[in-house]
């Protein structure tokens, strides 16, 4: 799938906007997004979400991701 | 077990009415239990010793003479708290604004606390406490803050999220950016573009209720916290790692709460109660005062935001670029960022946001900033009302995937803010929306839609059947707005059982699972998830149990209308079981029923709200009177009406307040000014601050019943609301929030002035 890289995620993976990466769910998704670029580990630790077709994913990193699904990565927003 | 949350459009029985509360009894007549009412045998009393300075260097802090007064059992400072974060950047700051270490951070930052036999003790103990003082240079503002020579706080903060990394500290804690789209490609298709630059002043939650908890640490490690919160599993967590103590040895217990809303969320003095009475060996009990809740807990951030939007002259918005910078108090720590007026505190010296959006994508953040650049765009253009979202919406369908899907938000909206038709509002009385008709002299109407990230997080649901068939279910989410409610009616609904034999507790830390703290408009959004499929599985064990009473597989038994029915010809003719005969045998069955579930309730989706209002402004004095105020907002599906109906009116009543009204006024000293509801002023309830409201319910497709949050969306808008009524009463657009008279008054003179030059 296409990720879209927002923000200060960017710099995890070399200034790229986006990246393709192989991935069936969200767990799947993180871990080889890491294994590809090791910089992106921190802004995970720091948290992240993640947009599947428009529906965002906190905490649940078993969502799968369907094909040709639009997927955004996003610092998590914390609050309220 | 996994469990589907989708949305399945089911038919309900129990879910949608207005049922008696639960906690009404207690609470109107003084016998629930909050913060400061709990006791235990030999307390204490702790006490705080805050800073007077707003930025301060501690040379030296003498507790001697307070140790020797008689009556004084513990006193702590930053000594009695090491720092047992490790590398956990976010958790140091917690401890240092729980206690001043090397610094003095803020007017009311806690410098040492006093553990005593009585008040009176303890007051005067903290007076024999001797504090040496280096005055150091302070700002307060978020854009001083940021200037190249403003006195930088920490010295270990270099801007995040900038290329290249910067060499010198600095305040500005994290620049984040958000965006979509070719956002010059969207200016330049734009017939008018509209500048402006906002400012909006801190504030504080306002809850009634002040911070309050007794705390008592035993000397084998255990230990037991009493505390009015949003969230007892994170202050659990946070307590026990800045103490040192075992997680599961410390139990907290969140009382009745009397407001939050958003304050609650983070620790405060609760770290030291703890401390001191582990350092007494006796149960410490701490009330602050309202000026230490003013000084010493809560405000959100202030913002400083320039914000550019274009739209062609249809009136449909093609681009949008807002840069916000909010600021976040002095330690560094949790910060929230994407909305104009989180309800957090935001505890970095200052964050920087850029959002940029491309054409055709409303902004989802800086709502009331956008709404009144949109709606000077269209005053420009002579349409003075009814700006609110209706002509600027996607169609549905449109675009799917690049909107925030709110599972058939897009247009659903549309026909129901409309400021000049008139609407019935349902449980608001059959009479027609007010806001029709010609208004008066210095009279305005303004309409602003509102947004909220809402969350679901870790949720956790024990449902337990008693054996005279009447049903306990415990959740770990507080009850801020009615969740209890609302959360009877879900496991009656599913049980098929009477409201009145379902209770809901709100349990504590030793006796439920992890639980994300209540907060983001997640209560009953989450807890509801799980409790449906903890009822859901006490189904499948009273199946279970029916089978057996009647000697036949339990796939031959269903559960419906709140009995056990057996199917099948050879079973058909035995009379169905009620919850109450499965649970009365149930010691001979296989011992009690229960039904417990574990969830990650993500899907909460996003959350919005359209106001209307009709504001008359004093040109004399420049006070603003609200006239008529609606609020419409989609629930998704309002479990208990009731309660959604008093969230939207306590969350519009927020915003207004922070709209008109509240803002923390510093001194040249950086000293807090009006710490107290005399002059830090709140809308009460003998004024209601909203007169109308129709609940939307737009089901959310991630929720089996649909639901979606209801707590916050509606603390957004009434600022772009009441701005806009504002400029539509008397012409003039007010960029600083509160719009209160003093400013107000001051604008209206500079127009004044304004059109005497021009003339």
């Amino acid at each position: 799938v296409q990720v879209e890289l927002n923000g200060p995620l960017r710099s995890g993976a070399g200034g790229a906007a986006s990246v393709d990466i192989e991935a069936a769910n969200i767990r799947e998704l993180l871990e080889r997004l890491v294994e590809r670029f090791p910089d992106m580990q921190a802004h995970l630790d720091q948290g992240i979400a993640v947009a599947i077709n428009g529906e965002i994913f906190r905490d649940d990193w078993t969502r799968s991701i369907p094909p040709g699904a639009e997927v955004v990565l996003l610092p998590r927003i914390v609050g309220g | 077990m996994a469990h589907d949350s989708s949305y399945t459009g089911q038919d309900f029985k129990v879910v949608g009415n207005r049922f008696r509360r639960p906690d009404g009894v207690d609470k109107v007549t003084g016998k629930a239990r909050y913060g400061a009412d709990a006791f235990a045998p030999g307390q204490l009393v702790g006490k705080i010793l805050r800073s007077p300075h707003a930025h301060a260097k501690i040379r030296k802090i003498d507790t001697s003479k307070a140790e020797k007064l008689p009556g004084v059992k513990a006193v702590i400072t930053a000594a009695d708290l090491p720092d047992l974060t490790g590398k956990n950047a976010d958790l140091r700051g917690v401890l240092e604004n729980c206690m001043a270490r090397e610094r003095a951070l803020y007017d009311g930052h806690a410098v040492a606390a006093v553990a005593a036999v009585d008040e009176q003790t303890a007051r005067k103990a903290l007076k024999l406490i001797q504090v040496t003082y280096q005055v150091l240079p302070h700002v307060t503002d978020v854009d001083e803050a940021m200037k190249p020579d403003a006195p930088v706080i920490h010295d270990y903060i270099f801007t995040e999220g900038v290329e290249p990394k910067p060499s010198k500290p600095s305040n500005i804690a994290k620049r984040t950016e958000m965006g979509w789209g070719n956002v010059q490609a969207g200016f330049e298709q734009a017939d008018v573009v509209i500048e402006r630059s906002y400012r909006t002043e801190q504030t504080h939650q306002g809850y009634i209720e002040p911070n309050a908890c007794l705390a008592s640490v035993n000397p084998d490690g255990t230990a037991e916290l009493w505390v009015t919160t949003q969230g007892p599993f994170a202050y659990r967590n946070v307590c026990a790692q800045l103490l040192g103590l075992d997680m599961a040895k410390l139990k907290v217990t969140s009382s009745e709460i009397g407001g939050g809303f958003g304050g609650k969320t983070h620790v405060w003095h609760e770290p030291l109660a703890l401390a001191l009475s582990r350092k007494a060996n006796r149960p410490v009990k701490m009330v602050l005062t309202r000026d230490e809740v003013f000084r010493g807990t809560g405000p959100t951030a202030s913002t400083s935001i320039d914000v550019k939007i274009g739209a062609t002259s249809d009136g449909r918005i093609v681009a949008a670029r807002a840069e916000m910078r909010y600021q976040g108090g002095a330690v560094s720590g949790h910060v929230g960022h994407a909305r104009l007026h989180d309800r957090i505190r935001l505890l970095r010296p200052a964050e920087h946001a850029v959002h940029r959006l491309g054409r055709d994508r409303q902004p989802p953040q800086g709502g009331c900033v956008s709404r009144a650049v949109r709606a000077d765009g269209r005053i420009r253009r002579g349409e003075h009302h009814g700006s609110g979202g209706q002509g600027d919406r996607h169609g549905p369908g449109r675009l799917p995937h690049q909107e925030l899907r709110a599972g058939g938000h897009s247009g659903a909206l549309r026909p129901e803010v409309r400021a000049d038709r008139p609407r019935r509002h349902a449980g608001c009385g059959e009479e027609p929306s007010a806001h029709e008709g010609p208004l008066g002299r210095n009279q305005g109407r303004g309409v602003a839609c509102g947004f909220w990230f809402n969350i679901g997080g870790q949720t956790c649901s024990d449902l337990n059947i008693g054996q005279d068939g009447t049903v306990n279910v415990s959740v770990g989410t507080v009850d801020v707005g009615g969740a209890r409610a609302s959360l009877a009616m879900i496991a009656a609904e599913e049980l098929g059982v009477p409201y009145e034999q379902v209770r809901v507790n709100v349990a504590d830390t030793a006796s439920l699972g992890y639980n994300d703290t209540t907060e983001g408009s997640r209560g009953t959004f989450s807890s509801g998830m799980a409790v449906i499929f903890a009822a859901r599985e006490a189904i499948e064990v009273l199946k279970d149990r029916a089978g057996k009473m009647w000697g036949i597989d339990s796939d031959k038994v269903v559960w419906e209308n709140g009995t056990a029915r057996a199917v099948g010809h050879e079973h058909d003719n035995l009379p169905p079981l009620s919850l109450a005969e499965i649970a009365r045998k149930s010691h001979t069955t296989g011992g009690p029923i229960a039904g417990h579930n574990e969830v990650v309730a993500d899907g909460a989706g996003v959350a919005f709200a359209s106001h209307i209002v009709d504001v008359e402004v004093d040109p004399e004095t420049g006070l603003s009177k609200i006239l008529r105020y609606t609020v419409v907002q989609d629930a998704g599906k309002a479990i208990h009406p009731d309660y959604v109906e008093g969230q939207f009116q306590g969350a519009a009543a927020q915003g207004i307040g922070w709209a008109l009204n509240e803002e923390y006024v510093y001194g040249k000293d950086g000293r807090l000014q009006n710490p107290g509801f005399l002059d830090y002023r709140i809308p009460g309830v003998l004024r209601p601050a909203v007169h109308r409201h129709q609940i939307l319910e737009i089901p959310n497709p991630s929720h089996p019943y649909g639901i979606r949050g209801v707590g916050e969306a509606s603390i957004v808008p009434p600022l772009g609301a009441i701005g806009n009524a504002i400029a539509n009463a008397v012409g003039v657009r007010m960029t600083h929030a509160p719009m209160s008279p003093v400013r107000l008054l001051a604008a209206l003179d500079e127009a004044s002035e304004s059109a005497v030059s021009a003339g």
